[in-house]
């Protein structure tokens, strides 16, 4: 869909200008910057990617001075409602006082350019958007300055611009006051960026533009969202994945108050009602025999047990060099470790919904996504309507994780036919249980180590196979992602471990399997299993070779690796060697992921047969720094989310059926186990990394290693059994 | 029924096993209160009935007549209660979809206990789930509000 298509919804620039400029009378600064970044988002079975000139529009001055940033990304607690407007106002030189942030429309001219689609995640926000961000405030303080200059008759040169002002010897103007007369000039081609030097709003700690909203329960979230004549509706799905509707009867919940409606959709069976309590009493009433299909006699353990055989041979080789088995053959030392880890659900706190009104111009969605590029195309190609018709009002997200970019759109694919078949505006709700047992989970994970080591000391032959489903096989990015049969995600922070190159002989290799339960990325997506077995087995490597832990990583890490930096600031604030209270021990893990290098150390003590962590040191090195106070969160959120997936969290199958449901048996961290987190970040001009994500992988392989240390007891599965 | 929701009275007409919760946000339009879990595991959900921490989630509209239910509403728009300035300061909160509830435990436990200690606050908070892990933050915040709370009471 080109903007220029005289779409209502999907406004060219000019038609944003004079459109957004009449209406609140101020100044749209509208811009685009060309990036050469790949697209991860394949050409075909997806929305088209942008056309290279799109005009895109970020900023909007008012005559009372606000400035408004318009947010490209979705806000989900990661930080970019804050971090996003910083790098607008840095060249901007406006009062961040007077910053507000709304969300954008969906549009192309708000892709992604990472991926080519409107989408947050990955950890790309700030560093897909930083340049393009600093170039939007650069552009708008361009033309601020020309229309002073215009108006002063002086040279645009003479203008320096400060706290919202433009300033020129005697003259001095506020944006406010510019904006209709930078409105009406055409926009600079090229404009000037600041010197790092003379940042003063990059890198500086900096509060939280959101705070206020979430603290007074104000913050709008997609289950917020209310409408004139709008009906809740709940959908029972099959019990097992795969399965299908033989036959319904709807008597019993047509008779509950409040129910209007029961239809069957694609998914199961959906009930409406006038709320959301009804909604559920309508569907619990429900009499549903399913065909639940193959699925039904599907279970973790065989599963497990498959796995285990598959290991046994060799997969697809994502890395090798070096002859790996003669090496592992003539080794004096030899060791061997199997490492699972679980499916686990995201488990957002905002349970998933969205919202739907079908009009005869099109449809609206409101809801919390991260993918509103693939939502779009999904909705028209249920509705058969031009991808421009569907209007995507993105609200803030209670949680993300990965849950709510779905390359199948799941939840609001649902809500769209639920709405369709309904012919009345409605909002879907997801219930705990319905999230929890609904699918998309990170996948389960076999990892099959074998090592020599040599008579240094130090590894010879490394040999790591990998069993699990691929998230990528069948989505539209599985072209770009797949290669020669080898998910990409699958052996990330494996095939790419910064030890391989240490080891003469090294291999990975993959195996594949398929099963009907859907799988997706979760909070650092491969990485989330390789972190864990590659720390825990070069862990293990280094007690074989009765070396410290610090020193066996010191001897197989470049020693001007951002990874070993980040190593030593956490070792060195640590106080990693000194002797720790009776009791604590303490394990170190280092990883990098999404272009950022994470190291902790974990202090630990076992006490009645409890995993007890009471201390982390976290030493990040993301590049240069937007706002430290979002980093450091991101480290303590990252540390919480893996420390709970670590201690508790596991999704299992019996009979077909996921055996959790709901908090009380998919546990997570809670406050009373939450360790005191201490985050440093490394000086860095390095490259840009991300920082929602590569908090989360060493977190598990730290507190595993620091078990060791404690007990001599290798923890080898998450999450942890001690037993 | 009627309800006295933040010290208003509210005619509903709702039936006699519907959650507080749903009742606040789908009949009354009190949309702060969240919906996390449903079973009293989450504490999204956590309002005040007569002043004690209660999961609106699991506690039926009828069994309330007569009794004083107070929500995040209540402590204003403006963020000048004691808790959510404390939170402001401290930076808390990030996808904040549970903190209305956090906010409403941290406010009933300053209210029995004025100075928490850290294990008071781990008591009262573990049963709010945040996945965010903005835990750490919540405990120093719960003593920043104890503090605010307390120079406010000198003042006055």
């Amino acid at each position: 869909m080109s903007p220029d298509s005289g779409n209502p919804m999907l406004p060219s620039r000019r038609q944003f200008l004079a459109t957004s400029a009449t209406l609140a009378g101020g100044l749209v600064i509208a811009c685009f910057v060309p990036f050469g970044t790949r697209r991860l988002f394949a050409q075909e079975g997806g929305p088209p990617p942008a056309p290279p000139m799109d005009p895109n529009a970020f900023v909007h001055i008012g005559s009372d001075d606000s400035v408004t940033v318009v947010l490209k990304h979705s806000e989900m607690g990661q930080g970019v409602w804050t971090s996003i407007p910083m790098v607008v106002a840095e060249e901007l030189d406006c009062d961040w006082s007077k910053v507000r942030v709304e969300n954008a429309p969906n549009a192309q001219v708000y892709a992604n350019n990472a991926f080519g689609i409107q989408g947050t995640g990955g950890s790309t926000s700030t560093l897909e958007s930083f340049g393009q961000m600093r170039e939007a405030g650069a552009m708008a303080r361009a033309m601020l300055v020309d229309a002073a200059a215009q108006r002063w008759k002086v040279d645009p040169s003479t203008c320096r611009t400060e706290k919202g002002r433009v300033i020129s010897g005697t003259h001095s103007a506020r944006y406010g006051e510019l904006a209709d007369a930078a409105a009406k000039l055409k926009a600079p081609e090229k404009v000037a960026l600041k010197d790092p030097s003379k940042w003063t709003l990059i890198g500086k700690p900096t509060p939280r533009l959101d705070s206020l909203a979430k603290v007074t329960g104000t913050a709008g979230f997609g289950i917020d969202v209310q409408r004139p004549g709008l009906l809740v509706a709940m959908v029972a799905r099959a019990p097992v994945f795969g399965g299908t509707v033989k036959s319904f009867d709807a008597t019993k919940a047509r008779a509950v108050d409040g129910v209007v409606d029961v239809l069957q959709v694609p998914s199961g069976v959906a009930v409406l009602g006038k709320h959301t309590w009804a909604a559920k009493k309508g569907r619990d009433a429900l009499v549903i025999d399913w065909d639940n299909g193959a699925g039904a006699t599907m279970s973790t353990e065989a599963m497990r047990a498959d796995y285990r055989k598959r290991a046994g041979t060799r997969g697809l080789v994502a890395k090798t060099q070096g002859e790996v088995d003669a090496a592992l053959e003539a080794a004096e030392k030899r060791i061997e470790a199997d490492y699972e880890v679980p499916f686990l659900a995201h488990a957002p706190m905002e349970p998933l919904n969205c919202t739907v009104e079908i009009g005869k111009d099109g449809c609206e969605i409101w809801t919390g996504t991260q993918f509103q590029g693939v939502d779009q195309g999904v909705v028209a190609q249920i509705l058969g309507i031009e991808p421009g018709r569907v209007k995507i009002h993105t609200q803030f997200l209670g949680g993300g994780f990965g849950r709510r970019a779905n390359p199948v759109s799941d939840f609001v694919a649902e809500a769209v036919q639920v709405a369709k078949a309904a012919n009345k505006p409605v909002k879907l709700v997801w219930t705990r249980e319905d999230d929890v047992r609904g699918g998309y989970y990170r996948p389960m994970w076999l990892s099959r180590f074998s090592a020599a080591l040599g008579k240094d000391g130090k590894p010879s032959a490394w040999s790591h196979t990998i069993v699990g489903q691929s998230i990528i096989a069948g989505t539209p990015f599985a072209p770009v992602m797949i290669k020669d049969g080898i998910d990409a995600t699958s052996v990330e922070g494996a095939a790419d471990s910064p030890y391989l190159a240490a080891i003469p002989a090294h291999r990975v290799d993959l195996h594949t399997p398929t099963s009907p339960i859907p799988v997706l990325w979760w909070r650092s997506v491969g990485h989330s299993h390789t972190g864990f077995v590659v720390e825990s087995f070069i862990d293990e490597l280094a007690h074989a070779a009765r070396t410290d832990p610090l020193e066996f990583r010191r001897k197989l890490l470049p020693a001007d690796s951002r990874n070993l930096r980040a190593l030593e600031l956490a070792a060195r604030e640590f106080g990693w060697g000194k002797p720790l209270p009776k009791g604590h021990a303490a394990g170190l893990a280092v990883h990098e992921s999404f272009a950022s290098h994470v190291a902790q150390v974990a202090e630990v003590s076992v006490e009645d047969g409890k995993i007890r962590v009471h201390r982390v040191v976290c030493a990040v090195d993301c590049g240069p720094v937007v706002n430290p106070m979002t980093i450091e969160a991101q480290m303590q959120s990252a540390i919480a989310f893996g420390l709970g997936a670590a201690l508790h969290s596991k999704i299992t199958f019996k009979d077909g059926k996921v055996e959790q449901g709901n908090f009380n048996d998919y546990l997570v961290l809670r406050l009373d186990e939450m360790p005191k987190v201490e985050v440093h970040i490394v000086k860095s001009t390095d490259k840009m990394g991300g920082v929602g994500e590569p908090g989360l992988p060493p977190i598990a392989p730290a507190v595993a290693n620091a078990v060791f240390a404690a007990t001599g007891k290798r923890l080898r599965s998450l999450p942890f059994v001690l037993t | 029924m009627k309800l006295d929701i933040n010290g208003r009275e509210h005619e509903v007409d709702v039936p006699a096993d519907m959650p507080l919760l749903w009742v606040l946000r789908d009949v009354v339009g009190l949309t702060g209160t969240k919906f996390g879990c449903g079973i009293a595991q989450c504490g999204a959900c956590t309002v005040h009935v007569d002043g004690q921490p209660t999961r609106s989630c699991v506690m039926p509209a009828s069994a309330l007549a007569g009794k004083k239910i107070t929500t995040i509403e209540s402590l204003g728009s403006d963020g000048s209660h004691p808790v959510q300035r404390a939170w402001i300061e401290h930076d808390v909160v990030q996808c904040g979809y549970c903190q209305s509830g956090q906010v409403m435990s941290a406010v009933a436990l300053l209210a029995s206990k004025p100075k928490p200690t850290d294990a008071d606050i781990d008591a009262a908070m573990a049963g709010n789930i945040c996945r965010c892990g903005t835990y750490q933050r919540i405990r120093s915040a719960v003593h920043r509000a104890a503090e605010l709370a307390g120079e406010k009471h000198h003042e006055s």
